[in-house]
């Protein structure tokens, strides 16, 4: 509702045109002020953000990024000397960089797979105690991830991976992780669908493998997407469980090695602007080209974490 | 340049293996699974979940009894000491103060992030332009924790007046109003309120999504009823739209009441709970993980979780019910 067509013929029936005209002008342009200051309050920062990140060194560290279109000054320096810098000092983010694809291309497969397995004998097998084993997954969305940290890093400490193979504990945390959402999400999908056509395939002799494979997965991509993509936001942007789980630069992402440089290196704005935003660019070109799954995938309910 | 192959080679031969071991994994499942001629449900059934499930014991429920029982355990969990560490919670002078801006952040992260989500939703719907008038306020929800901090942490940026010109957004317009700049995460009492707006910012745009959508659920017949009977805007809102988007309100507080209880990093991030603005979930990591106290660190863990507890009971009550009214 806008407050235009709310308010147009309320004041109408009660007073006179001319008033009710000034009416309708007020409460809409209030409106518009209003949203606009919203508005500017959530894009103004990250705005600040990406001007500052391109302005060279002295420029950032002479005077507020605003200033920038007073006196263009254009520099991709900083970029390069955060992602490729060689000096202890600078960010080295390409490695990150690639340390956040490794963690994060595997943690989104595994809990699409195993979510939509588990989601299925849910939601179309019959056995004794399905109901309450759904609840009971459903139930352990709510477990913060806080009791599980200690208890699972002794677990991986028993296998003593080094190296890059400390990616498969983080895999493995993720996965763990995802799997109460990612059920709930694809088991009200998958119900969802007409039981006919899973009747029918079963009466023509089909095993639930080959329904789930040929009848169900093409059926669920949307689901699938609108997962996928959140569990991608998560674990790209996730800071909590990489900083338990993984033990060194080889395997940790780009979100620890910014909070690193926030903390250590907190002045250093050309290092930290640009740093932030070559970790937000990804998310937010998934985010905003794939918004529509993304957001079907909220409307669902979700808690998680 | 830092970019080197023999570096980065073994981690992209470990993102190829993943891949590998994923692909085997399905695969040979699949196969397994196709092969069995039993017409029994439940056995196929426990091949479906058995990857999740095995996972789920390990990675949650498992952790879940252990962390607990180390919460009544010394800090190398050796020893029992009884509700010693649940004392020390509730007792040190410093949790006091976590306990109180933990209360702080959940009573205004969900209000005010749903606020502003609710006015932002009714203002645009059906605006000019919507989508991305929209988009705007979601955007920060791709943002991670520590990204959304160090952009704060610029605007909040303090710098004495004698070193040169403001670079912070928030001091320079204190300089534009004839005001002073101030240190701003390091005053005490408003720091805590200003990680606050942070957070409010990202969820903010959840609350939008969801309430807009519930907004657009309204039945056009109420709406025109309503207005028939010459309500005013005012009016409109808070007897119409308010009681007609109750469930999906109660959802977003809900749901943004849990991530509040969990965030950790935006503290981590700003002021790494220093100048008093710690709460439970980054006193948590720093007890279990940088004090190296699993004793306390579990039994903030356990904390957190009593509190959101009783959430679970309500939505499984609701669960149930919606299911025994479909059947």
């Amino acid at each position: 509702m806008t407050t235009e067509a709310i308010s147009r013929p309320v004041a109408a029936t009660k007073k006179g045109p001319a008033v009710a005209r000034v009416r309708r002008k007020l409460s809409t342009r209030i409106a518009t002020v209003v949203s606009l200051v919203i508005a500017l309050v959530w894009t103004v920062p990250t705005f600040g953000l990406a001007i500052s990140s391109v302005r060279p060194e002295d420029e950032i560290k002479g005077n507020g990024w605003w200033n920038f279109f007073a006196d263009p000054q254009f520099t991709l320096e900083n970029y390069r000397e955060v992602l490729f810098g060689t000096s202890a000092t600078s960010g080295q983010l390409a490695g990150y960089f690639i340390n956040s694809l490794v963690i994060t291309i595997p943690s989104v497969l595994f809990p699409l797979a195993f979510c939509s397995l588990a989601a299925y004998a849910l939601a179309w097998t019959r056995f004794r105690g399905r109901d309450w084993l759904y609840l009971a997954i459903f139930a352990l969305q709510i477990v913060p991830l806080q009791m599980a940290l200690v208890p699972l890093l002794q677990f991986f400490n028993i296998f003593g991976l080094e190296g890059a193979g400390g990616f498969a504990e983080i895999w493995f945390a993720h996965t763990c992780f995802a799997l109460p959402l990612g059920i709930f999400l694809l088991h009200n999908f998958m119900a969802e669908l007409p039981s006919d056509v899973i009747e029918a395939a079963r009466v023509d002799g089909a095993s639930h493998a080959r329904i789930f494979r040929q009848v169900v997965l093409p059926l669920i991509v949307p689901a699938l997407a609108s997962f996928g993509i959140f569990q991608f936001l998560w674990v790209w942007n996730d800071l909590l469980v990489a900083l338990v789980f993984s033990s060194g630069p080889e395997t940790r992402p780009l979100t620890v090695r910014l909070a690193e440089l926030a903390g250590t290196r907190g002045n250093e704005w050309q290092r930290l602007t640009s740093g932030a935003f070559v970790s937000i660019i990804i998310p937010l070109i998934v985010f905003l080209s794939l918004q529509r799954y993304f957001v079907r995938g909220l409307l669902a309910g979700s808690v998680k974490g | 340049m830092s970019f080197d192959m023999a570096v980065e080679g073994p981690k992209l031969m470990m993102l190829v293996y993943g891949i590998i071991a994923f692909l085997g994994i399905i695969g040979l499942l699949l196969l397994a699974l196709d092969r069995v001629s039993t017409r029994k449900d439940r056995w196929i059934a426990l091949g479906f979940l058995a990857p999740a499930g095995v996972l789920l014991v390990i990675g949650l429920i498992i952790p879940l009894f252990r962390t607990i029982l180390f919460s009544f355990m010394n800090a190398d969990s050796t020893r029992f000491v009884g509700l010693e560490n649940y004392l020390w919670m509730f007792t040190r002078p410093e949790n006091q103060e976590v306990l109180f801006n933990t209360l702080l952040w959940v009573v205004l992260v969900p209000s005010l992030a749903t606020s502003v989500g609710l006015l932002y939703a009714v203002l645009v719907d059906r605006a000019k332009l919507e989508g991305l008038a929209k988009s705007l306020i979601f955007m920060p929800m791709a943002i991670s924790f520590v990204g959304a901090g160090i952009i704060w942490k610029f605007v909040y940026a303090y710098r004495s007046e004698e070193a040169g010109e403001q670079l912070g957004l928030l001091n320079q317009m204190m300089v534009w109003l004839g005001g002073a700049p101030q240190n701003w995460l390091l005053t005490e009492g408003l720091n805590t309120l200003l990680l606050v707006v942070v957070m409010i910012w990202i969820q903010a745009g959840f609350a939008m999504v969801v309430l807009s959508a519930a907004i657009k659920a309204i039945p056009g017949e109420i709406v025109e009823a309503a207005r028939i009977d010459g309500v005013t805007a005012w009016q409109m809102f808070w007897r119409v739209t308010v009681p007609s988007i109750r469930p999906a309100l109660l959802v977003v507080l809900v749901t943004i009441s849990i991530a509040t209880l969990k965030a950790f990093d935006i503290v981590r991030t700003m002021t790494n709970g220093n100048f008093k603005t710690g709460v439970l979930a980054f006193e948590m990591y720093n007890q279990a993980f940088v004090a190296l106290d699993n004793g306390t660190g579990s039994a903030l863990a356990v904390f957190i979780f009593v509190l959101v507890t009783p959430i679970v009971f309500y939505q499984v009550r609701q669960i149930r019910r919606r299911r025994q009214e479909a059947m």
